[in-house]
């Protein structure tokens, strides 16, 4: 039970650079970024193959820069080509298919077996010490935690100020003199470099990378971003991007005790569907309620009418 | 100072929709000049406003502050000179953002990387405390909790942090109830006679537009019809306004917004 709480747990940690990523440029920049799956994929594919090729710690700068180049082309797609924000999420996500095969060299698998990895770096670091058996979870805690203390500190500067106001109201960063399609451009590069580090971590914590590692991704960090929403709806930058984590952890816990409950593992995407919808359709039907509630109301007065 | 020369701008040219919105339009605004502007729905004060700020290039014409030609310069370029108002106060702010975070991007300090000093903060309280609002205290909280004339009233403090060479009001108090409406606007004579700065304020309320400001201009179908200012402005009063524009534009002033007291 212990070992399947540690796996949900790196698997959540891993997952949650994802979902600060979303944190970024869905709850931040107000833009859905489809090519999240491609993007997950790419990183974890171009982090497999400088691995391969004798760089493990190489391969997290080469997937963030793999990262930022999907990010700039979906965000130059939406904001100087006139295509729709969602729409050039879409194309970008298609377009990195083959991409990503072409990277793997033709391959839609790459085993990493007897890769030399940030993991087994890092295994043999701790080996000895009491952490040993840990060490994907200290590696994912790493992570999480710079992308945290990252986006708490850029989000304050002016730079990270304007992207928060580019999803907030474009108007006044016009206004401001900053051009939004500059903080689109910034904010989703920045964003395609964490989902890519994310990709990249988890290809190589499970030692292969398979051309569909990153299928639903953007479903399922939706869903853990919005759970993380949860815990923390409002305050600061800091303390909502730690909710973001949470929510990626919590997320990854439930699915984990319903796996136990003998969940079959295919059902995690529709488990993650079902969760966005809730979320998002949630609070709207109570917004909405009132209405319901009154013309549900009104339908019986009516009826008691005529019975009487 | 600003420049206007034979300005044209024609919405969906060639279908059945199309609309002439600014018809060779020429302005001459002189340094420090405030100039109020009147005109029924669709006359083109709106357009005229965004031909100037940018919002769109005009079709043709030219278009020059201080000696610059801004014709074809993007809208966030012009803002570095061009303060502007609009009549929803939810244009001018972020809602989701600090009182304090929303001063912070108005006034552009720093690079890129920079982040708000207190230095910053100091001079943000200094700004808003006059306003007598209470918002220098309320410097953490986002903007979305402050009603229609605090934001509007914030959002003038950020068109004119950095005093611009001009400064653009269309119909800024129209959405505030009265009162408000009438603090917001004693506070815009007063920042603009601080700042000396040059103004342009759309209007539907005929006497502010006679009291408020050195010049006043009537607009009707994408052009300005009449031109006033000095002492044969200071004789005339509303009815006389209704009689210009009536010999001017060939047909009785209908607006059904216009306030004629």
């Amino acid at each position: 039970m212990l070992s399947i709480l540690q796996t949900a747990l790196e698997l959540g940690l891993i997952g949650s650079l994802t979902v600060l990523a979303l944190f970024l440029s869905y709850t931040m920049l107000g833009v859905c970024d489809l090519s999240t799956d491609g993007c997950f994929t790419l990183g974890a594919a171009v982090g497999a193959v400088v691995a391969i090729a004798g760089h493990p710690w190489l391969s997290l700068p080469a997937a963030m820069c793999a990262g930022v180049l999907s990010g700039f082309i979906t965000a130059l797609l939406q904001t100087k080509l006139g295509i729709d924000s969602l729409l050039a999420g879409i194309i970008v996500n298609t377009g990195l298919y083959s991409v990503n095969i072409a990277v793997m060299g033709g391959a839609s698998l790459l085993n990493m077996n007897k890769t030399a990895t940030v993991f087994t770096l890092l295994k043999s670091a701790l080996a000895g010490t009491r952490a040993a058996g840990l060490y994907k979870l200290t590696a994912g805690l790493i992570a999480a935690a710079l992308v945290v203390l990252f986006l708490s500190l850029f989000l304050r500067t002016r730079l990270g100020l304007a992207i928060h106001a580019t999803g907030d109201n474009p108007d006044m960063v016009r206004s401001s003199s900053i051009n939004p399609d500059f903080t689109t451009i910034v904010g989703l590069c920045l964003s395609g470099s964490l989902t890519a580090l994310s990709g990249c971590l988890l290809a190589q914590s499970q030692k292969s990378v398979n051309i569909d590692i990153g299928s639903g991704m953007v479903t399922i960090a939706l869903a853990s971003l919005l759970i993380g929403r949860a815990f923390a709806p409002r305050g600061s930058i800091p303390k909502r991007a730690l909710g973001a984590v949470i929510g990626a952890v919590v997320f990854r816990l439930v699915y984990a005790v319903a796996l136990r409950l003998n969940m079959p593992a295919f059902m995690l995407k529709l488990v993650s569907s079902v969760i966005v919808i809730i979320a998002i359709a949630g609070p709207y039907l109570k917004n909405r309620w009132p209405e319901l509630h009154r013309r549900l109301y009104h339908g019986r007065e009516r009826g008691g009418e005529g019975h009487a | 100072m600003l420049e206007l020369e034979r300005i044209s701008k024609t919405f969906n040219p060639g279908t059945v929709n199309e609309k002439r919105a600014l018809h060779e339009l020429t302005l001459h605004v002189k340094d420090g000049d405030f100039i109020s502007i009147i005109g029924a729905n669709g006359a083109g004060k709106s357009t005229l406003f965004n031909a100037i700020a940018g919002s769109f290039f005009t079709d043709s014409g030219r278009i020059t502050l201080g000696g610059a030609d801004i014709t074809l310069r993007p809208e966030h370029l012009r803002a570095k000179e061009i303060g502007r108002l609009f009549q929803d106060p939810m244009r001018g702010t972020a809602p989701g953002m600090t009182i304090e975070e929303n001063l912070a991007l108005a006034a552009g300090r720093g690079g890129w990387l920079s982040r708000i000093t207190k230095a910053d903060v100091a001079l943000f309280r200094e700004r808003l405390a006059p306003l007598g609002m209470g918002l220098e205290d309320r410097m953490q909280q986002p903007v979305g909790l402050l009603s229609g004339g605090q934001r509007q009233a914030l959002a003038l403090m950020m068109a004119t942090i950095n005093p611009p060479k001009l400064l653009l009001l269309d119909e800024h108090t129209a959405a505030l109830d009265p009162a408000t409406a009438e603090k917001v606007l004693a506070l815009t004579r007063q920042i603009v006679a601080e700042g000396r700065l040059t103004c342009l304020m759309v209007t539907h309320n005929m006497q502010s537009a006679l009291e408020l400001g050195n010049r006043t201009l009537m607009m009707d179908r994408g052009r300005i019809i009449f031109d006033v200012e000095g002492e044969a402005r200071s004789r005339l009063s509303v009815p006389d306004l209704l009689v210009l524009f009536r010999e001017a534009a060939g047909r009785n002033l209908d607006n059904d917004r216009m306030m004629l007291s």
